[in-house]
């Protein structure tokens, strides 16, 4: 009896936020569901790096060991020239020190936070930019400003934006303007807002005539309220997920210019500006250019697998089909 | 059509107005000054910087400066900060040079994406198409500079051939086959590292749209007829899921410069990418604007390319 009942109650389906199921979809995509664990502990790292190298100082990648230079990883410290507070955690250099015999460890440990900081911070502003640039064409679209349209403004605005080559544009700027991380941000993100604004204003087009924007007018609610509130809760999960995939973007935008050498400059370490300093010793010390190398790609591909695995469980087309 | 036409180009040159005062004004309202370049050089007076600051007219207001960029522009007489040179030879020379790493970038980009998404969403699910996927992720994330690295390396220690510049120095009395020889093995590494990253791209674009063809009402229609698999795919398939790649056919164009910046910078290629990478450096305003300039124009002359060829090749859509 018991065995043929409960094949009958599995089959329905079990009662499910939609947070929940878009989970269980997510976790069904294995690289997906890996790299957005990956990405996690990398937080926890770039924030322990922080604290280890900034606020009481363990690692301290700015040590100088001049008779300690180029060592290959795993390398022990036995060096006697040099004082035991400068030797490194351990005693062990677990990759390999550089041109200045600085621990790369301890410079790679420094570079995570500002990496994933340059790509969460560009994409802050662009997404915030694009939310209300999207948000005012898509809202006041119908208001003139003389003999232009709000909303035909600001879409010229995004094609003019959407003419200009964006590397060689922020090129320009970052080598224009005094060299600082902030500049460097703040430049990534204005030049990367139109995809952001085009789906915002496409999406409010959509919602601005729903039941529930007429309620929410209908109780006077002010119309700042019904955009950010109201509105842009509806329109935001898919922007969300394709900040990911922007975050992946900025991080290689931002070495790309460190490899230039118009990127964060030193002594802060970035991913981009340890490996653009090592790659003159390619041949001597590998190390100085492969670990930089190696974890742009897992770190740039990881965003990127959690990107796409967040927009296909996020995706309504897709969830019938499973 | 023709109307039509005319309007779009209409929009397109008001566009072009407006981006020419954004560009003039990004790069004259930004701090770096050209006489700011070398401030160490004891040879530069200050009566010596005031004068090349007036020939330049640099202390002129924005307006006028803006004014007389496009008097010499549209002349033809604009000339280089830095040596003097007209502007428009100097980035045409360069353009003969990026032509062809863009030419081969771009065939090499669509000979190999349509295949690889063809057969990749042909069997989905497949080794080749997991396969296929995880390493577009993988060009998708890998940084251009770095992977050149790598494949410098192992091309110079493996074939012994060079691959920095565009040709060897000393070969220019040597006879036409090896100089085109060696022409050909400066070219190649270049614009395969230029096309990676579009394989991967193009190739996953071609899958998901394949994808969304093979499962529509005629394609179930051909093969209920009894067609071959081949007229099926290629005939009935294939040519309704390529339209959307004419657009992207269009804004490939723009890629002449603003993706080869960082490869020709790389591979030492003197071409238009690293002409603007130069005269970033040197402050050299006047190459810098009319490069933006120009890469504006080729964005809006892709997008009308695009649109009318979408119009020419799609019969549903009318104007």
């Amino acid at each position: 009896m018991n065995e043929n009942t409960m094949p009958q109650a599995e089959a329905l389906p079990p009662a499910t936020s939609l947070l929940a199921e878009r989970w269980r979809v997510l976790k069904k995509n294995r690289m997906a569901y890996l790299s957005f664990w990956f990405l996690l502990f990398l937080f926890v790292l770039a924030i322990a790096g922080k604290a280890l190298t900034e606020w009481f100082v363990v690692f301290n990648p700015q040590t100088v060991r001049l008779s300690e230079t180029f060592l290959p990883p795993l390398s022990v410290f036995q060096s006697e020239v040099i004082p035991l507070e400068d030797a490194p955690v351990f005693g062990i250099y677990l990759l390999g020190t550089d041109e200045l015999g600085r621990d790369v460890f301890a410079r790679m440990l420094e570079g995570t936070f500002v990496s994933l900081m340059v790509g969460f911070v560009a994409v802050g502003i662009s997404f915030t930019v694009g939310i209300v640039m999207g948000g005012l064409a898509g809202f006041y679209g119908r208001v003139r400003l003389g003999f232009l349209t709000v909303d035909s403004l600001i879409m010229r605005l995004v094609d003019i934006m959407l003419c200009f080559p964006t590397f060689f544009l922020i090129l320009t700027v970052v080598a224009l303007l005094p060299p600082s991380i902030y500049n460097i941000m703040i430049v990534i993100g204005l030049t990367s807002w139109m995809g952001t604004a085009r789906f915002v204003r496409a999406e409010f087009l959509a919602l601005r005539d729903q039941d529930f924007v007429t309620a929410a007018r209908a109780q006077a609610i002010p119309e700042w309220r019904i955009i950010f509130i109201h509105m842009v809760p509806n329109a935001i999960a898919p922007v969300l997920v394709s900040a990911t995939i922007g975050v992946a973007t900025a991080i290689l935008t931002e070495s790309s210019l460190s490899f230039l050498g118009f990127g964060v400059q030193p002594p802060d370490a970035t991913w981009g500006n340890i490996l653009s300093d090592g790659k003159s010793f390619i041949f001597d010390a590998p190390w100085l250019t492969f670990i930089p190398g190696f974890t742009i790609l897992i770190v740039v591909l990881a965003f990127n697998l959690c990107g796409e695995g967040l927009r296909e469980a996020f995706n309504p087309k897709l969830k019938e089909g499973r | 059509m023709t109307n039509f036409i005319i309007r779009s180009i209409g929009q397109r040159l008001v566009l072009l107005v407006f981006i020419s005062i954004i560009s003039h004004a990004i790069v004259h309202l930004a701090p770096g000054e050209p006489s700011l370049v070398d401030p160490a050089n004891p040879m530069m007076k200050a009566e010596d910087i005031a004068r090349i600051r007036a020939a330049f007219h640099l202390d002129d207001p924005i307006h006028l400066q803006y004014a007389y960029w496009i008097r010499d522009l549209m002349s033809g007489e604009l000339k280089s900060f830095k040596d003097s040179q007209p502007v428009l030879p100097k980035i045409w020379d360069r353009f003969l040079n990026s032509l062809p790493l863009f030419l081969i970038g771009t065939l090499i980009t669509w000979f190999l994406a349509f295949p690889m998404g063809i057969q990749a969403a042909l069997h989905r699910g497949s080794l080749f198409d997991r396969a296929g996927t995880f390493f577009s992720y993988a060009f998708i994330s890998i940084p251009g500079f770095f992977l050149s690295l790598i494949l410098i390396i192992l091309v110079v220690k493996t074939f012994d051939v060079p691959v920095i510049g565009m040709r060897t120095f000393g070969l220019e009395d040597s006879p036409l086959f090896f100089r085109s020889m060696d022409r050909l093995w400066h070219l190649t590494i270049p614009a395969v590292m230029s096309a990676v990253t579009g394989v991967a791209v193009l190739s996953r674009y071609v899958r998901s749209q394949m994808l969304e063809v093979i499962h529509q009402d005629y394609i179930r229609t051909a093969r209920a007829k009894g067609l071959p698999e081949d007229v099926v795919i290629y005939r009935h398939g294939l040519r309704n899921a390529l339209l959307p790649f004419i657009t992207m056919f269009g804004l490939t164009l723009p890629g002449l410069i603003g993706g080869s910046v960082i490869f020709e910078t790389i591979f030492a290629w003197p071409g238009m990418g690293r002409l603007g990478y130069e005269a970033i450096l040197g402050r050299d305003f006047p190459v810098i604007m009319t490069l933006n300039f120009i890469t504006a124009i080729l964005v809006l002359v892709g997008t009308l390319l695009s649109d009318i060829l979408y119009a020419v090749v799609d019969p549903r859509i009318k104007f």
